[in-house]
């Protein structure tokens, strides 16, 4: 019997696990070191702040792998020897494969900062970082100030976490407004403010320029660049992104760029390996996608198409149209199709902008300037329904025809207050002061 | 976790801790529970309305003012901070205090009431004689200790509404329906009935407690004897009442339900829901969301139900007479169309839906068809002297112990902080069992899952009051069509990436198991749902 291999076990390599089951009776072995159960990485935040417990963010109950024959190893891969067709583990003993995935996922980015490596220096990725948190942010006595640096999605949640305990946080972001090189002004200024409404010290347009340590190699306080001025603190949170976690596999043989170099058909150069999630690096983009994607729901997607190719119905990794979402403290963010920042905008796109009165909703739809072709739409304090705007997308709407219909993608709950007249109001007077 | 530091502190430091106005709160809401508890030892109080008013009025006020001192500093939102920190929400010490002291509340109230007070031959004393001016005031009767719980009752779900507005006031959704919730107990629940029992005061009426939105067999004494004996000699309200009584469980319920899902009674109007929905909020991410735990809950509420069935027909059918010249529903009439109805249900279901049951469904609605069949036929066949195998009125008292007192009261309520909040509608309740058949077989009610957007978070799951898990379904893709779900809301609420939206639509496609992960490659999809 086939023997597949899957390292890591998080959404792709579980994903991939899953649909082989489903399609085959070929043996399935999972290899992680990071926890003995899948669990939702999405959810750690929630453990942190005692919305959950560790349990509740496995999606699957225990007996689920067993039951569907799909082994797990609680190990350390230190290197995969593809000539033989073997992994080497920490502890000296042997795998053997047939077909091997690799699904590792990420790791945080560090820059080179002096001091990045001290205790109490950390980033949030991995159910250990929760772990190191628990023991360096316990509360606001242990912790009396945190300091986050880096002004993305990782950031703002380990800076609603840390709130929760009551932690003043100082938030050092490079950008001059949170997350403005994927959103627009509008709507970063809108989460700029709610930041702060919050009570972070948010600090834009400036970067860390070192950590100092005390006398027991513990950070204390970060200095910034910009104004040389010393932060005391005894928690430092790196969230400048991440980047596919691959050292392992350095002259293994397996190519690699900033991750592990695949094709469309998610296969590396080395035959029989594939890679998946966050740490696979597509050889040319796949549309205006990036070439790595460390998103949940592409993670995903790779799972399910890697599934089939494993069990004979080669196919390429071909995403529909891209979507995402997260949550800013209490603004839900939707995204469907495509909205450029304002600093990366094309000469073809132009953007309608909408906020609401209360400043914790508003939208942007970007279009096509010469075609009125709807491009895509953010949405914050207002859910959508992901169908319709997938369907308007394929079908290539305009935006006059999205504005007009927009109520038919409505999700939010029942009774809640609807914004669609406001929104073609606001609409209809712009297309004609124009 | 070992790193974690755990300390018995009741109030240690944030998100567990309780700041200053909740800590006002707790000793204003204490007082007045200490009121209570004084006069239940006998203490006996001067101006017994002046200090009922200033008990109950700091009760309500206290958990208003706590409430206060939780959220109104907050911004809106979700605010689950701590919940599985702080010991009262987390089955720690408090929890088991409150579960202890609940319980042994319940205990008394329903078995020895004379504990409280209750004295039906002479003047209350005690707990219950502090209620006795309110109860004067309402209905011109001394308390008893039902008027005693259901005023408690009532504040409890009118205060811990408006707790729960505050924490979810940015929801309409959630506002709207606690409103409902906290309408129903206390108009028709609480005043209505209580108004009722002055007309029993002229000799026309001789109505019995009548809770008019509790429907059979929720209120499953209904059907008894003094109850029908009652209603039928309260001359034309009294029999309106009763068909008010009959059309609600074979004609209202199932029009509602059909249209709206059984949430329409379970999370809006009904009093055990309200309660759960309010002073149980805190504590509904306890239920249990296994496998195992659904398997136990499909069985065992289904089983009260037929025992409900059973019992009533019991009653009723002893309760009527032989003689069809007397009148025309005779005790043979009642039990062959009895009899029919359920067989013509029974053929229905399995004609039209039987692929809709899994399979220890279908084994269980054969097994119980079965039964109650054979019950029947057993009465049918032996003469009118036995009733079924037992007789009518030990299995209404077995019932009436065992289900309405034990089951809903002193598990279902008693045990909120160590199994959660929705133990008696999801397990006992046969009620929820009948609405469940319904809602997942002809109503238009699902719960839409939102394409591709579900992160496996496990908000929903762990939130969900009744142990469903929403998670399941939500991360393929899959609308949530469930038999238990009481349409609270509050999935939906929790859900930070917007999944999840309680609908009612067309039946057809209602529930598709067909992964739809939108964002795939469509070809894809159609692989993925290739069986």
């Amino acid at each position: 019997m086939e023997h597949i291999v899957i390292i890591g076990n998080g959404i792709s390599g579980v994903t991939a696990a899953r649909h082989i089951r489903k399609l085959s009776d070929k043996r399935i072995t999972i290899i992680s070191a990071e926890t003995e159960h899948f669990f939702s990485r999405t959810a750690l935040m929630y453990i942190y702040m005692g919305h959950m417990k560790y349990e509740h963010t496995k999606p699957y109950e225990d007996w689920f792998w067993e039951k569907n024959k799909i082994e797990l190893k609680r190990a350390y891969v230190n290197e995969v020897m593809h000539e033989e067709k073997q992994l080497l583990l920490e502890d000296g003993a042997k795998i053997s494969y047939d077909k091997l995935i690799i699904a590792v996922g990420s790791k945080s980015n560090k820059f080179g900062w002096p001091g990045q490596d001290l205790d109490g220096v950390q980033g949030l990725y991995s159910y250990q970082d929760l772990e190191t948190l628990e023991q360096y942010a316990p509360n606001k006595k242990v912790c009396k100030r945190a300091v986050i640096v880096g002004g993305g999605l990782i950031g703002i949640e380990l800076a609603e976490m840390l709130h929760t305990r009551g932690i003043p946080v100082t938030f050092l972001v490079r950008e001059s407004s949170f997350w403005n090189g994927i959103l627009p002004n509008g709507e970063s200024e809108m989460i700029n403010r709610h930041i702060k409404n919050h009570h972070i010290d948010l600090r834009l347009g400036v970067n860390l320029k070192e950590i100092l340590a005390d006398e027991n190699g513990r950070a204390r306080a970060v200095v910034v660049a910009e104004t040389a001025e010393e932060i005391p603190c005894d928690l430092v949170g790196l969230t400048a992104g991440v980047s596919p976690n691959v050292d392992f596999l350095k002259g293994s043989g397996i190519e690699l760029g900033r991750g592990v170099k695949v094709n469309r058909y998610l296969e590396t150069n080395v035959p029989d390996v594939y890679a998946i999630g966050d740490c696979a690096e597509q050889r040319e983009a796949i549309g205006k996608r990036r070439t790595i994607e460390a998103v949940w729901y592409t993670g995903r997607m790779m799972g399910e198409t890697i599934a089939q190719t494993i069990c004979g119905n080669r196919i390429q990794y071909n995403p529909g149209n891209w979507f995402n979402s997260a949550k800013f403290f209490d603004i839900e963010y939707q995204t469907y199709g495509w909205v450029n920042s304002n600093e990366q905008l094309p000469d073809y796109e132009e953007h309608f902008h909408w906020i609401h009165e209360d400043d914790t909703k508003c939208l942007t739809i970007a279009t096509h300037k010469e075609t009125g072709k709807f491009l895509g739409i953010n949405t914050f304090g207002i859910r959508m329904r992901h169908e319709v705007f997938d369907t308007w997308l394929t079908d290539d709407r305009g935006t006059d025809y999205v504005v007009q219909y927009l109520a038919l993608a409505n999700f939010d709950p029942e009774f809640y207050r609807s914004f669609e007249s406001q929104v073609l109001e606001a609409y209809t007077n712009q297309t004609i002061n124009a | 976790m070992s790193t974690v530091q755990h300390n018995m502190s009741l109030t240690g430091e944030p998100p567990k801790t309780l700041n200053t106005v909740q800590k006002i709160a707790t000793i204003i809401g204490m007082f007045g529970l200490a009121i209570l508890l004084l006069a239940s030892f006998n203490v006996t109080f001067p101006n017994k309305a002046v200090w009922l008013s200033i008990s109950l009025l700091s009760i309500t006020g206290g958990i208003i003012l706590f409430a206060r001192g939780a959220y109104a500093n907050e911004l809106e939102g979700i605010k689950n901070h701590g919940v599985w920190f702080k010991s009262v929400s987390s089955r720690g010490f408090l929890a088991w205090i409150t579960g202890i002291a609940l319980t042994g509340f319940y205990i008394v109230l329903y078995f020895y009431a004379e504990y409280l007070g209750l004295n039906a031959n002479g003047e209350n004393t005690g707990v219950i004689s502090l209620f006795d001016p309110l109860s004067r005031l309402l209905n011109g009767n001394p308390a008893s200790q039902w008027f005693v719980y259901g005023t408690l009752y009532t504040i409890a779900i009118f205060a811990f509404g408006i707790k729960f507005i505050w924490k979810y006031r940015h929801n309409r959704y959630e506002r709207i329906r606690t409103m409902s919730v906290m309408f129903f107990q206390t108009a028709f629940a609480f005043l209505i009935p209580e108004f009722m029992a002055r007309l029993n005061t002229s000799e026309a009426y001789n109505l019995p407690y009548y809770d008019l939105k509790s429907v059979w067999p929720l209120n499953y004494y209904l059907f008894d004897g003094y109850s029908l004996d009652g209603l039928l000699s309260s001359g034309n309200l009294g029999l309106y009442m009763l068909l008010f009584g009959v059309a609600s469980i074979f004609i209202i319920t199932p029009i509602l339900t059909y249209k709206y899902g059984k949430r329409w009674y379970c999370s809006w109007v009904c009093g055990c829901g309200g309660l759960a929905e309010t002073a149980g909020d805190p504590f509904r991410h306890l239920s249990d969301k296994s496998m195992f735990a659904w398997k136990v809950e499909r069985w065992v509420v289904h089983s009260v139900l037929v025992f409900a069935v059973v019992m009533t027909t019991a009653l009723v059918s002893t309760y009527l007479g032989n003689d069809s010249n007397a009148y025309w529903l005779t005790k043979d009439v009642f039990l062959i169309g009895a009899g029919v109805f359920l067989t013509l249900i029974f053929a229905g279901i399995w004609f039209f839906k039987r692929d809709a049951l899994k399979k220890d469904a279908r084994y269980g609605a054969v097994g119980y068809f079965v039964i109650i069949i054979a019950l029947l036929g057993i009465h049918y066949g032996s003469g009118n002297s036995n009733i079924f195998i037992f007789e009518a009125a030990v299995l209404r008292q077995w019932y009436g112990f065992l289900i309405g007192a034990i089951f809903s009261g002193v598990i279902g309520t008693g045990f909120y902080p160590i199994f959660g909040s929705r133990v008696w509608c999801r397990f006992g309740c046969p009620m929820a069992a009948i609405l469940g058949l319904q809602q997942r077989l002809f109503s238009r009610f699902r719960i839409t899952t939102n394409g591709g957007q579900c992160i496996s978070c496990g908000n929903c799951s762990t939130y969900c009051e009744m142990g469903i898990d929403v998670r399941a379904y939500a991360q393929k893709g899959e609308n949530i069509v469930r038999a238990s779900c009481v349409g609270c809301g509050i999935c939906s609420a929790v859900c930070p990436r917007g999944v999840l939206k309680l609908e009612n639509g067309p039946m057809e496609s209602r529930i598709d198991s067909n992964q739809v992960l939108l964002g795939n490659d469509v070809d894809l999809i159609a692989l993925v749902n290739k069986k």
